[in-house]
């Protein structure tokens, strides 16, 4: 039985799907960015920064077109 | 046990592999941008072709459109030809971007995707350098400041080799 649950499951990794590097147009568009304005998130970086003290520390990767 | 390996064999077989250097590149036929005339591979037969695809959303596609419009500009159209595909799924957004930045060479529409599948492109942009014998001799992703040069080298490296 728990045999057959692991290639049930390995079968179900097979249909896993990536989004293929020509399709990532749609996460390239700006209202796909995890920031929304520019001037807005430095602003709030500014705050968060000083009230952490924490320089540099929210950064996160964004959404990006997967370019390079 | 068997249907374990089995499962993890299906898994791999069903993983399509990129085109590589050394492989003939394959044959496909794509529709003009914003045209309906359809232009292929083996409408350049005799030339080193540069293959190139891009889409108007992807950075570096930018920054290397305008040293593509110069490489084909410098080597001419004789023994040398660029081929652009484009992989925007609204052909208007390439037909607005190319207004603005036009070009000097073909630029084919892939909307759905189906030649990037073939060529199972690592990364954008993707380009190849395909030689006379349709032989893949150079695959390059990405694109940053210096790449023209060493892609121009062996472009002209392989127009010389074949006169």
């Amino acid at each position: 039985m728990n045999r057959l649950i692991l290639v049930m499951i390995l079968l179900g990794l097979s249909s896993c799907q990536s989004v293929q590097p020509w399709e990532r147009g749609a996460l390239a568009r700006p209202e796909m960015q995890l920031e929304v304005g520019k001037l807005g998130s430095a602003l709030y970086r500014q705050v968060y920064f000083s009230k952490e003290a924490s320089s540099g520390g929210s950064e996160v990767a964004g959404a990006g077109c997967g370019c390079n | 046990m068997k249907p374990l390996l089995l499962t993890v064999l299906c898994s791999w077989c069903m993983t399509a592999f990129a085109v590589k250097e050394g492989d003939i590149a394959p044959f496909f036929s794509l529709p003009i941008l914003d045209g309906v005339q359809e232009v292929g591979l083996a409408d350049f037969k005799g030339k080193v072709i540069y293959l190139d695809f891009w889409a108007s959303w992807c950075g570096p596609c930018r920054i290397s459109l305008p040293q593509i419009v110069e490489l084909q500009a410098e080597l001419g159209t004789d023994q040398f030809a660029v081929i652009a595909i484009n992989l925007d799924e609204q052909e208007q957004d390439a037909v607005r971007f190319l207004r603005r930045f036009p070009v000097n060479y073909r630029v084919l529409s892939d909307s759905k995707g189906q030649v990037a599948e073939i060529y199972q492109l690592p990364g954008m942009p993707s380009s190849f350098v395909i030689d006379r014998a349709r032989k893949i001799t150079l695959a390059h992703t990405g694109f940053k400041q210096g790449d023209m040069r060493m892609i121009r080298d062996h472009i002209k490296g392989l127009i010389n080799q074949d006169e």
